[in-house]
């Protein structure tokens, strides 16, 4: 108990637990374990044959976090910005530093624009998306979807339900906005 | 090439893509022998992490073969069989150069906070992943290294994230004999926490969550008792009686941004994005710990905010110890210990997937179906 300056007696002990659990102890000592110290100034150890890398070309405009001095040396090249969520995430890159909660909110909002202007541009692509085949439920009958997901005591199935929310979520944003923007379009013509 | 690719929160699919190319004279191109999906890869594919583009490859575990290199790759050449760590670092940078290999300055134009990951969204540097049958590996002279002849694809392809990432959550937790060490999440990574954990000399190690067959697993893997939170009103009372009310010497947060037990926490961050991560586990974490005990953190979590219990932190006078793992700096003696078989990073494997069934893969895996709890990735060509 923590009244008094002892601590509770273990169960088992060091020898008990040496003979039960194969390796126990084996990295008692500290010095045994491979990132101790956290910080040891050994620049030769990584391989790395260059103080600064090279750099690597820039084969269109890459977007960087405003608390760098320079483009990284290496960067990815996968999926350059582009359309309105482009736009979006190009100006939550030049306007705010990472310390700032409108970064990271207009970047997720680039990134739910993204989704729709996907969605929308797979249709006039020769594969459109397929929201079955694409989440993968067709898995759930060689899964055991009842058995796995009820009388198992688990707590997530309380917030299952909210995820078709999030999956159609945006399709049916987009179809009102198909609707809104049609209708308009109609009015217009009318008048005309 | 055929290769997984992002479609938008909760779809993936399979396309064709460009072979990746040489972009830097120390990159290599590695043919995927074998990946894997993470359970971080879950919250790129749940939506949470900012700047996850359509059109991605996820995938940051993974071996393979070199196919080309760079003019300036002296250490590798093509045919080699090779392990990749999931952070790509430069080896030179302030922090590479004291083996900060997780927090590298050279590689992420994106953030500064965080260094970078394969398939991690560009938050992490933009780099394409490796769920795919190639993938491009910068600083081909600094990352990889050749598979030791005597060791298997998936042990090798669980030592490029999940048992280092584990082995580390242990380590940070400054673990010494006798310690009673508290692991929250019984996936791959808090598996391997609890096992490490005794490797340190832990006297007790107790794994919590909620799901039975993980929790079963945390008993015949890691030796561990377990706490199912689900059947007790307030887990942190429950460790404290299990404790004799003082608290365990040192807690590990094996789960991150999605953890359940809270349905405000998780809807308010893994559903409405309002928070960086769902820090459930966190708090618990802080609260069973006993005052002067040592948290560490390896669930992942995003970069907003999260409602972290810091008064109590502070109160309690914890020492809070968090980073990625830096996967390479753990191999020598994780080496060790698979080959002296105190660690058999395979034996959490549930599941092989082929990279055409991707999409069936991540939904088994998020919706924790089939008794998943590790399932890897098999490229068609492999």
């Amino acid at each position: 108990m923590p009244y008094g300056p002892d601590k509770p007696p273990l169960p088992e002990s060091s020898e008990q637990l040496r003979a039960r659990i194969p390796g126990w102890g084996a990295d008692l000592d500290p010095q045994d374990r491979p990132a101790v110290p956290r910080e040891r100034f050994d620049p030769e150890a990584s391989g790395a044959h260059w103080d600064v890398p090279e750099q690597q070309p820039e084969r269109w405009p890459r977007e960087r976090s405003i608390e760098h001095a320079r483009l990284t040396p290496v960067f990815g090249t996968s999926t350059p910005l582009k359309g309105l969520s482009g736009v979006v995430r190009r100006y939550a890159y030049a306007r705010y530093s990472e310390g700032r909660a409108a970064h990271w909110l207009l970047l997720l909002a680039g990134d739910r624009i993204d989704a729709v202007e996907s969605y929308l541009a797979s249709f006039v692509s020769l594969r459109p998306d397929n929201p079955v085949t694409e989440t993968g439920v067709l898995a759930e009958p060689g899964a055991h979807p009842v058995g796995s997901r009820y009388g198992q005591k688990r707590t997530d199935t309380v917030h299952l339900p909210l995820d078709p929310v999030i999956v159609a979520g945006p399709w049916v944003l987009a179809a009102a906005a198909a609707v809104v923007v049609l209708r308009v379009g109609l009015r217009r013509r009318r008048r005309v | 090439m055929r290769a997984m690719v992002y479609r938008g929160p909760y779809k993936v699919r399979v396309e064709e893509k460009d072979v990746p190319r040489i972009e830097h004279p120390n990159d290599a191109i590695v043919r995927v022998a074998l990946g894997a999906i993470c359970g971080s890869d879950l919250h790129l594919y749940h939506g949470m992490m900012p700047d996850t583009r359509v059109g991605m490859t996820f995938g940051h575990e993974f071996v393979g073969v070199v196919e080309e290199v760079g003019p300036s790759v002296r250490n590798l050449q093509r045919g080699d069989r090779v392990m990749v760590p999931f952070n790509i670092y430069c080896g030179s940078c302030f922090f590479c150069a004291r083996g900060l290999y997780a927090n590298c300055h050279n590689v992420n134009p994106n953030a500064t906070a965080v260094g970078g990951i394969y398939g991690y969204s560009h938050t992490c540097g933009g780099y394409d992943g490796a769920q795919a049958e190639f993938v491009r590996v910068p600083f081909a002279d600094v990352g990889p290294s050749v598979i030791p002849e005597w060791m298997d694809d998936e042990d090798a392809v669980l030592l490029t994230d999940a048992l280092a990432t584990g082995y580390f959550g242990a380590q940070l937790a400054d673990i010494v004999e006798g310690d009673v060490v508290v692991v929250f999440g019984a996936g791959p990574v808090g598996l391997f926490a609890a096992r490490s954990a005794w490797l340190m000399g832990a006297g007790r190690v107790i794994v919590v969550d909620h799901l039975e067959y993980r929790l079963e697993k945390a008993r015949t893997f890691a030796y561990a008792e377990t706490i199912n939170f689900v059947e007790h009103d307030d887990v942190v009372v429950t460790l404290k009686r299990a404790t004799e009310h003082l608290g365990a010497d040192r807690v590990i947060d094996a789960v991150g941004a999605e953890a359940d037990g809270n349905l405000l926490q998780h809807v308010t961050s893994a559903k409405l994005k309002l928070q960086g991560g769902s820090p459930v586990a966190l708090n618990w974490a802080i609260d069973s710990v006993r005052k002067g005990g040592t948290v560490s953190v390896m669930g992942a979590y995003g970069p907003m905010f999260s409602a972290v219990k810091f008064g109590d932190a502070m109160n309690k006078g914890l020492t809070l110890r968090m980073n990625q793992a830096p996967v390479k700096r753990q191999w020598p003696r994780l080496f060790e210990h698979v080959r002296n078989g105190y660690l058999k990073p395979s034996d959490v494997v549930t599941h092989r997937i082929p990279l055409e069934h991707i999409a069936e893969g991540y939904h088994l895996f998020s919706a924790k179906l089939d008794g998943c709890i590790k399932p890897l990735v098999v490229p068609s060509a492999a």
